[in-house]
């Protein structure tokens, strides 16, 4: 598979065919990871950057992870470490860590649209790991990845998210994507929870969490932070628990095999309560496992240019033919 | 004596052009006498009544209308020079037609006291390329707590009050200021919003906000403080005008104070309100970033309509210049504004006059004498002993927006790379030449 796209800023535009490509790359790295040595060469030589500049510790080892498991030399920024906060233009920012040789870059930032000013301004690939209340594609991916493996195709399927929508760079990725391979997108939340005109973007709008569920073949639930909004906009969570939370309780009206994610961290007993965290209906820790993998594919992917490569890593399937294909690519650059 | 030789003679005969009265709604083809700076005599389909010896300058071609006013400019001095001064403001000026423009009183310090005020006057006169007026502070530091002296800064002579930048979030302060300018006889420009919709937001709140994930500020923000200073306005029966209109509810509570409640009430509307949409947002560029933000579609038509109808009076620009390396900066931390002043004209008649929804004479007025007559300016007229300010347009000309192109400072243009339809092709201020564009027209070319 090639990507016809140079970074990877969001979900939102890409069609079933890329969102699958990337999938199935995903399910072939998948299986390195249940090896005893889990490393193969496949980006050695390319230098990636991770610059964190919002607090992150899942998605920056998940993707730190999936690079040192291809070989890629890995250098990690964040914040605290960075001239961002120091007032510098992103274009300065950029130009600097273009000026050290980077292939690739992976962005975190606290703005909507950072990644997508950076992509303008630097010939490395950009890939967003979360963007303010944007998108956050990678995470959409591993979602996406999670509910193909345990649904089959998802063209049909219902899905519901449910949290704070307005917020949220998560359902904004999920539902690009799940509109992509056909599933059919709820969002239930509170009303000031909710951005508006979301049923412009394709989906429903519920209030009603029961009814919002009831048909569900699976409910990703979002991370509430409370603390991140200016103006109080929910009552407490005591509140929102009993509106919003997913309890057993709220499973027993579900479909049986319907299933309950979580992009973690979780504030158990808000949005979430303990017994379904620790339940058999959830696949949270599978998803993170699944991070990995899908990280691994995008790294592939976007890190240079993986055109030949990917193509033939498509034909012959598995890491081996990748590692095979950058080693021709890495030949021919340096030829 | 031609018009490429950049300069003009103190006395000198304008012809061939097609001149537009917004005052007496005449227009055709004219001679206009200008001496020393001021119009002697106005001829409508005629010759004038100069002397042989006098020098015609050939306008074929072009259109005439009385120098534009825009009553909302930022040039940034003092203490922002970087971003824009009074002199790169007045060629930006002069660049789009304008030759009297309204400083807001948002410089550092601010223009709330009239030392500052004078000093600011001065400046634009040493300059010379247009009328430069200021508008006072409504508050000290504009910090929304004191009252300025008002009479102190119409003495020193501020054509308005203002806080534009924000509102003054009292009601009970806002009221005081509006009874206050009143009794001295000075309009209150009002920077209507409630501040605490806008916090922490960045652009409009509407389907591309939530696509986007920007915070969106809702249209009811504006309308919020809109319905609340005309409100006071009718209550104190003191002059408003209304700053940057841009949604569809501060069009209708306009229409309503207006014609309802008889409210003495003007309001504006910027060409990038007339012209662009929220959509533009899509790839985060801050050269789409401004305050009030762009709007709906809907929004965008109901502005279109309140100036063909005459619920928003004139046109303004909020020609706000910012550093390039400042609009670079993450999306919510980038300043808000853009520049306005050279595409003002072309984009309005693009909207107005090129769709069929006004007559270029009625662009004219909205761009002259309204704000002309609303502040009390000596602008917007043909008439014997008006000043000799004109902007020459040649409304049939396309051209593109081209950041070197610009004489202001700043680059943030919203519209750089697009080709926009009617232009200004010279300005005339106080007699003298102060603008050519610069692939001259044939008619200004030929004889050269």
């Amino acid at each position: 598979m090639i990507p016809p796209r140079k970074h990877l800023l969001g979900l939102e535009g890409m069609d079933a065919r890329e969102i699958h490509g990337i999938l199935d790359l995903a399910s072939s790295f998948e299986e390195i990871l249940e090896r005893p040595v889990k490393k193969v060469p496949t980006l050695r030589g390319r230098t990636i950057v991770n610059a964190f500049f919002e607090p992150s510790t899942r998605t920056r080892v998940s993707f730190e992870l999936a690079q040192k498991r291809l070989s890629a030399d890995v250098v990690n920024i964040s914040s605290s470490g960075s001239s961002l906060s120091k007032g510098e233009t992103l274009r300065d920012t950029v130009a600097n860590l273009e000026a050290m040789k980077i292939d690739m870059l992976i962005v975190r930032h606290g703005t909507s649209g950072v990644p997508h000013m950076l992509a303008e301004h630097t010939v490395a690939s950009v890939v967003n790991a979360g963007d303010g209340q944007h998108e956050h594609p990678t995470q959409g991916l591993l979602d996406l990845y999670t509910m193909r493996a345990r649904l089959g195709d998802l063209a049909g399927r219902r899905v519901t998210i449910v949290g704070d929508i307005a917020h949220s760079r998560v359902a904004r990725s999920n539902l690009w994507g799940l509109r992509a391979l056909g599933a059919h997108v709820t969002v239930c939340g509170p009303r000031s929870m909710m951005p508006k005109s979301v049923e412009d973007l394709g989906v429903q709008v519920e209030y009603d969490l029961r009814r919002a569920v009831r048909d569900a073949d699976a409910i990703n639930v979002l991370r509430i932070q409370f603390e991140r909004h200016g103006t109080p906009n929910f009552p407490s969570p005591r509140e929102y628990m009993r509106l919003f939370g997913i309890s057993n309780e709220v499973l027993r009206g579900t479909q049986p095999e319907c299933f309950v994610m979580h992009p973690g961290p979780m504030n158990r007993g808000v949005e979430i309560a303990s017994d379904v965290a620790d339940g058999s209906r959830q696949v949270i820790l599978q998803q993170v496992t699944n991070g990995v993998a899908v990280r691994m594919a995008v790294c592939y992917l976007f890190a240079g240019g993986a055109g030949p490569a990917a193509e033939e890593n498509e034909r012959a399937g598995g890491e081996a033919a990748a590692a095979t294909g950058t080693a021709r690519r890495l030949h021919a650059t340096s030829a | 004596m031609h018009l490429e030789s950049e300069t003009l003679p103190g006395e000198y005969v304008l012809s061939g052009a097609i001149l537009l009265d917004p005052e007496s709604r005449r227009q055709g083809p004219g001679e206009i006498w200008i001496r020393d700076g001021g119009i002697v005599e106005v001829v409508f389909a005629g010759q004038s009544s100069a002397a042989a010896t006098v020098p015609r300058v050939p306008c074929r071609g072009l259109a005439l209308a009385p120098g534009f006013v825009d009553p909302h400019v930022h040039f940034r001095e003092p203490g922002q020079e970087y971003k824009e001064d009074i002199e790169s403001g007045s060629r930006a000026a002069a660049a789009g037609g304008f030759t009297s423009v309204i400083m807001m009183p948002n410089t550092l310090p601010p223009l709330d006291h009239a030392g500052v005020v004078q000093t600011v006057l001065r400046r634009g006169r040493e300059v010379g390329h247009c009328d430069v007026h200021a508008a006072g502070a409504l508050t000290l530091g504009r910090a929304g707590q004191e009252l300025a002296e008002y009479e102190d800064l119409r003495q020193a002579g501020v054509v308005a009050l203002t806080d534009d930048g924000s509102p003054v979030e009292s009601a009970a302060l806002m009221r005081h200021a509006l009874e206050h300018a009143a009794m001295l006889g000075l309009v209150v420009i009002a920077h209507s919003e409630e501040k605490s919709l806008a916090h922490g937001r960045h652009m409009h709140e509407g389907t591309w906000s939530t696509q986007l994930g920007i915070p969106g500020i809702p249209a009811a923000c504006e309308e919020i403080g809109v319905a609340r200073d005309v409100l006071l306005a009718r209550e104190t029966g003191a002059p408003l005008h209304v700053a940057h209109v841009s949604t569809r509810g501060a069009v209708d509570i306009l229409r309503l104070a207006k014609h309802t409640w008889k409210v003495d009430v003007t309001a504006e509307a910027t060409p990038h309100h007339l012209e662009l949409t929220d959509r533009e947002l899509v790839g985060y560029s801050a050269n789409f970033k401004m305050n009030p933000p762009l709007r709906s579609e809907s929004d965008r038509q109901a502005v279109l309509e309140g100036l063909a109808d005459g619920s928003i009076d004139m046109l303004a620009t909020d020609h706000a210049p910012h550093a390039p390396d400042e609009k670079e900066l993450e999306f919510d931390r980038a300043p808000v504004g853009v520049i306005g002043l050279e595409t003002a004209f072309a984009v309005a008649h693009t909207g107005l006059v090129s769709s069929g929804r006004l007559q270029l004479l009625d662009l004219v007025q909205r761009m002259s004498l309204a704000p002309a007559r609303r502040f009390g300016l000596e602008a917007g007229r043909l008439v014997a002993g008006a000043p000799a300010s004109f902007a020459l347009i040649d409304p049939e000309a396309h051209w593109l927006v081209g950041a070197e192109s610009l004489r202001s400072r700043a680059r943030n243009s919203p519209f750089l790379g697009r080709t926009l339809r009617g232009r200004v092709q010279a300005t005339i201020y106080r007699g003298r030449l102060v603008h050519r564009a610069p692939e001259p027209t044939p008619s200004l070319a030929r004889g050269g």
